[in-house]
């Protein structure tokens, strides 16, 4: 499924989401994949998916900027993507 | 301290990343060293 | 208007930062051994008396859990001689720390495979030599490469599904790479090719198993053309040759990885088991937390590294000086050459070193001498 930014998302339940001084390292337990979240922002708007109404909702709930919003929804595409997110 | 300075907070780190640098990168578990 | 600031760079740079926890921890459950693998890393051989309990090893798990490790790394000696090694599997599994274990495959039988295939987030490595038995068991010891293939059977047989076959590069293997590839392919395995270290017992053999510096650029040709095969980062002092090989690329000691050996020794690099790199025990209070957070070993380790004499040659980029262990017990400096740089440099800085001046690598765990066996003739490589 491509990535919509106006669908709700959620953190997939099989991802151990670990802060790092940086942002965080995501690690999906089934495909063993291992990602790396550049920027605290960027794990607040994955933490916020579950309890926001949509992708878009959470960018805004964690103060994304105007400016920043297409890096921001490039990021949850990637991480749509790697299964790291998934929509609920 | 100048008026030029500003104490940076979290939110600031991400003005540290490269304006075109993707802000999730993947990296391969297995390549990392370790004996197994 | 924002100050300037050493903000945290590349991802290779937030990783020499340091991590909240390690990514690839390694864990060597027991010294005790079935095989005395003539270049074997830890000398193992002989249980220690004093090996972490049942409760201690899973007072780590607790701690690997609370740190939220995401796995470890099992092995040894061969962790399935500890007659707890399928209780501190599902231990850890059951607290959220994924295993890999390796073994030489001798209690892989068809029960142990079957358990195996039924559990989850468990990853199984086979460690062979040599893609015959006469290359293999000259290093491995006579009937480990039938006991090998036995095992890979076991797991095929129990449906285990993707598993990984582990073979370290020798002067006498490189020519078997292709073969090593079509074994992996015919069992459905992952084929992962990893670095000879002159660590432990392979301190007396690396002069004359490690690859020839043409067979090292073979290697890495052939490694460049095969992205599905794993090196665990073995050959980033390679990437001088070209385009770099898949993989962080650079050392991680202290920083990415580090080791649990089986008496609770925590080591910066499991390539070095060196006093001069622990960085203390994990019966220590504070246990391994603690250590991984405030041992000034690897506080030490996490801080930028000088290129030293490499400072000035084009490469230092692409190589980062290379491998720390295979500088470590050559007795090279730490701040200068790999001793397998492609461009010469360490050939040139072994000369000058004296012998008594390498650091020894331990009383270990061996149960004698080991003596690299006979390997038939082979067609020139």
């Amino acid at each position: 499924m491509e990535f919509d930014l106006h669908r709700p998302y959620q953190l997939n339940p099989a991802v151990a989401l670990r802060p790092e001084p940086f942002g965080a390292l995501a690690y999906h337990f089934g495909n063993r994949r291992l990602s790396f979240l550049k920027t605290p922002r960027l794990v607040t708007v994955v933490r916020l998916l579950e309890s926001q109404a949509s992708a878009a909702a959470a960018l805004n709930a964690a103060g994304v900027s105007a400016r920043e919003r297409a890096r921001y929804a490039a990021a949850l595409a990637a991480l749509a993507h790697s299964e790291v997110i998934d929509a609920r | 301290m100048t008026e030029d300075t500003v104490i940076l907070e979290d939110e600031d780190l991400e003005d540290l990343v490269e304006s075109d640098e993707l802000l999730v990168e993947e990296v391969s578990i297995d390549g990392m060293c370790g004996v197994y | 208007m924002l100050a300037e600031a050493a903000g945290p760079g590349t991802l290779t740079e937030r990783f020499k930062r340091g991590l909240a926890a390690p990514i690839c921890l390694t864990w060597e459950l027991t010294y005790a051994c079935n095989l005395q693998c003539v270049h074997c890393l830890s000398s193992s051989g002989r249980r220690d008396p004093r090996e972490l309990s049942t409760a201690e090893c899973m007072r780590v798990v607790d701690e690997l859990e609370r740190m939220q490790v995401f796995y470890a790394n099992v092995g040894g000696g061969e962790p399935t001689l500890r007659p707890d090694f399928w209780d501190l599997l599902d231990y850890s599994v059951a607290h959220h720390v994924g295993v890999k274990f390796s073994t030489n495959g001798v209690r892989l039988d068809r029960r142990a495979a079957q358990r195996l295939a039924r559990a989850d987030y468990v990853d199984v490595q086979i460690s062979i030599d040599g893609a015959t038995a006469d290359v293999n068991d000259a290093i491995r010891g006579a009937g480990s490469f039938a006991m090998a293939r036995r095992a890979m059977e076991a797991l095929a047989e129990a449906g285990f599904g993707e598993f990984t076959i582990s073979i370290v590069v020798t002067r006498h293997n490189v020519s078997q790479l292709d073969e090593f590839k079509r074994i992996a392919d015919s069992c459905g395995a992952r084929l992962r090719v990893t670095r000879l270290r002159p660590s432990g017992r392979g301190a007396d053999s690396w002069a004359e198993l490690h690859p020839t510096a043409a067979q090292q650029r073979r290697l890495y040709r052939w490694l460049s053309e095969r992205p599905d095969v794993l090196t665990g980062d073995s050959f980033f002092h390679l990437s001088a040759l070209g385009a770099p090989l898949p993989g962080l690329n650079l050392c991680g000691a202290g920083r990415v990885v580090c080791l649990i050996d089986p008496v609770g020794d925590v080591y910066a690099c499991p390539f070095v088991l060196h006093e001069q790199f622990r960085a203390g025990n994990v019966r220590e209070p504070g246990g391994f937390t603690r250590l991984w957070r405030e041992s000034e070993l690897l506080l030490r380790l996490r801080e930028p590294a000088a290129a030293g004499a490499c400072a000035s040659c084009g490469q230092y980029d692409a190589c980062q000086g290379g491998c720390m262990a295979a500088k470590f017990f050559t007795g090279l400096p730490l701040d200068g050459p790999d001793p397998e740089c492609v461009l010469g440099h360490g050939e040139r800085a072994l000369a000058a070193v004296c012998l008594p001046d390498r650091p020894p690598p331990g009383p270990g765990h061996s149960r004698g001498p080991v003596f690299l066996g006979q390997i038939a003739a082979r067609a020139a490589t």
